[in-house]
């Protein structure tokens, strides 16, 4: 990263900081030199917009742990206390709660561009790898959180998801334990969630700083998919890349700010304004809309166990996704077959998410089975099949011919150089 | 500077190498096991472990949900047709073969009176948990006339058991006894 940078400290401080600590060098290199491809479009903000909701997560997080109490008895109430009686409480604590959703939504974003531009694919596959880490600490993070406020859906979210692990044979009983603390979601599980929520975004954080890494030492993938041959393929970073992320930021802001403030519960349930009751199950539990392609994809198997193994399964399998698509073409946007069946994936993982919120019972868990047999198959079939199967488009011998001949699309000119990187 | 290739013999140095290296290993375990174990149990949540019920005041067909360790517990006096119905089902209609009663072996059959408290098989007690994924079954509800669970759809019989949906296992009977003809003692 720093050897991006052609940065001579001139001033006498910061030839002393530089010999001493060569953080200045190690910064322009990363965030103002870095050769960028210049071709980026504004699916590749999404990265830069993740980075700024993990940082109001964060802020806005600090601030409520200051009126929060983690106790069975006080959880509930305390968080009324912040909506009603804590300086712009409402404010802090709907940011907070809309950002999960904002994290989501922008985090889905950036795994489907990857997925469509082959962002996973070698020489890029750890940085993958880190980044699906990191939507595992996330979706644990967010299930913590959501217990938190120790409404009913947050309790029974937690007893569901925690009993998740009971599927395991022999030992899953004694790890339920373990996790509660006691024979039941109860104030121990409250204490050690909370504990864990506070923990974990700072360990999202330090993945965050692995992840940016790996992609620096290989370079940005592009939406062509070549990698950059020359200096007249890429852009320093700043000021090109730093505005266009801060204007999509801005933007981003906007739709934040416009459920957070019009539509803060939108995205919630009104049985978590009901303070949690081990007696009763509400009639309908559902988990956060962030969660229900997963949540589909566990009820859609009778079995006990081979569901929460599928479930598991959805997310282990982008795991190895980088070995499994073989096809020598990084872009989508050069692979005629490909291209399809991306959006036959993405309406699938869509309808997933219809048919978690549904109930559990007739033409919806057919359906939920169909398309989770089609999500794996996805992966394990389509995938490696494409590869041999398909013949793609002719790519660009460069980013600037791509981007000088117009549209990334059909570059003329390059039949001579098929499927080359 | 002594380094063996591997024609030499392990000497006095190898020795204290892995000698060292495994005590570092039994230290590093001895010492994770109270960060992973103090996540267990605590005294006081073991400390919760029976109760007794005052069951004189439940009336046939009528159920009361009472809190144990934690976790509802069901006491249903069950009418007569209930009981009936869950006698004449036929061992191989039940998904869950075992009884899954405290009181009785681990291997004992899910029958009727295996599942009712002994001598008052009326008497049905059970933990009112799902066994999938830990909900709290609605009573008077469900394909059989027992238990349903509203979040994933298991239906369980008037005597608990798993009929159809994806709970493995019948409910849980917790140890109990009769102390007095209308006192439960559970746990």
């Amino acid at each position: 990263m720093a050897g991006h940078s052609n940065y001579v400290p001139q001033s006498a401080a910061a030839k002393w900081l530089e010999s001493r600590l060569p953080v200045i060098s190690l910064m322009r290199g990363s965030f103002v030199d870095f050769p960028t491809p210049k071709n980026l479009n504004y699916w590749w903000t999404f990265g830069g917009i993740l980075f700024f909701v993990l940082i109001a997560q964060i802020l806005t997080g600090i601030v409520l742990v200051m009126h929060y109490t983690p106790s069975t008895g006080a959880a509930f109430d305390s968080v009324e206390h912040i909506m009603r009686d804590v300086n712009f409480g409402w404010m802090l604590r709907y940011l907070h709660s809309n950002g999960a959703s904002m994290f989501f939504i922008a985090v889905y974003i950036h795994i489907f561009r990857g997925l469509y531009y082959g962002s996973y694919k070698a020489p890029r596959e750890i940085s993958w790898i880190l980044g699906v880490i990191i939507f595992l600490i996330m979706m644990g993070t967010a299930f913590m959180g959501y217990v938190l406020p120790w409404g009913q859906m947050s309790f029974w979210g937690a007893t569901v998801i925690t009993n998740l692990f009971s599927a395991i044979p022999l030992v899953g009983e004694s790890i339920v334990t373990w996790l509660w603390g006691g024979f039941a979601v109860d104030n121990p599980t409250l204490n050690r969630f909370f504990s864990l929520h506070y923990l974990l975004p700072f360990m999202i954080f330090g993945v965050v700083i692995l992840h940016v890494w790996a992609f620096h030492t290989t370079g940005n993938n592009n939406p062509t998919g070549v990698q950059p041959k020359t200096k007249q393929d890429t852009l320093p970073f700043h000021p090109y890349y730093t505005v266009k992320d801060l204007f999509a930021i801005v933007v981003f802001m906007i739709f934040f700010a416009w459920f957070a403030f019009y539509l803060p519960n939108y995205l919630g349930h009104a049985d978590n304004y009901i303070e949690a009751n081990p007696l009763v199950t509400p009639s309908h539990i559902v988990p956060e809309w962030y969660f229900l392609p997963f949540y589909a994809i566990l009820r859609a198997v009778p079995d006990k166990l081979g569901g929460v193994v599928l479930m598991f399964g959805a997310i282990a399998v982008l795991f190895i996704l980088p070995w499994l698509d073989t096809s020598k073409v990084r872009s989508g946007a050069y692979r005629p077959l490909f291209k399809q069946f991306f959006w036959i994936f993405a309406a699938v993982c869509v309808a997933l998410g219809y048919l978690g919120a549904m109930p559990a019972e007739g033409i919806f868990v057919t359906l939920s089975r169909i398309f989770t047999a089609y999500y794996f198959a996805h992966f394990l079939i389509i995938l490696p099949m494409l590869g041999f199967l398909e013949k793609p488009k002719p790519l660009p011998a460069s980013i600037s011919e791509a981007v000088l001949k117009g549209g990334s699309g059909q570059p003329a000119g390059a039949a001579a150089a098929p499927e080359m990187k | 500077m002594a380094h063996n290739t591997d024609a030499e013999e392990p000497n006095r140095r190898d020795f204290l190498y892995i000698a060292t290296g495994a005590m570092g290993v039994v230290g590093a375990g001895a010492l994770a096991w109270p960060f992973i174990d103090q996540m267990n149990p605590d005294a006081s949540a073991l400390a919760l472990a029976s109760i007794e019920v005052d069951v004189s005041a439940v009336e046939e067909g009528q159920s009361i949900t009472v809190k144990w360790r934690g976790k509802p517990v069901f006491i249903r006096n069950r009418t007569e047709t209930e009981v009936t119905e869950a006698t004449d089902v036929p061992m191989s209609d039940l998904p869950d073969k075992l009884a899954r009663n405290a009181n009785l072996p681990a291997d004992a059959e899910a029958t009727d009176p295996n599942r009712g408290v002994k001598d008052k098989e009326n008497w049905l007690v059970q933990i009112g948990i799902c066994t999938h994924l830990g909900c709290v079954p609605i009573g008077d509800a469900g394909e059989f006339g027992g238990w349903f669970c509203p979040c994933h759809g298991s239906h369980y019989d008037t005597a608990g058991r798993i009929r159809k949906g994806p709970a493995p296992e019948n409910l849980l009977i917790p140890p109990l006894e009769f102390v007095t003809d209308s006192t439960i003692k559970i746990g």
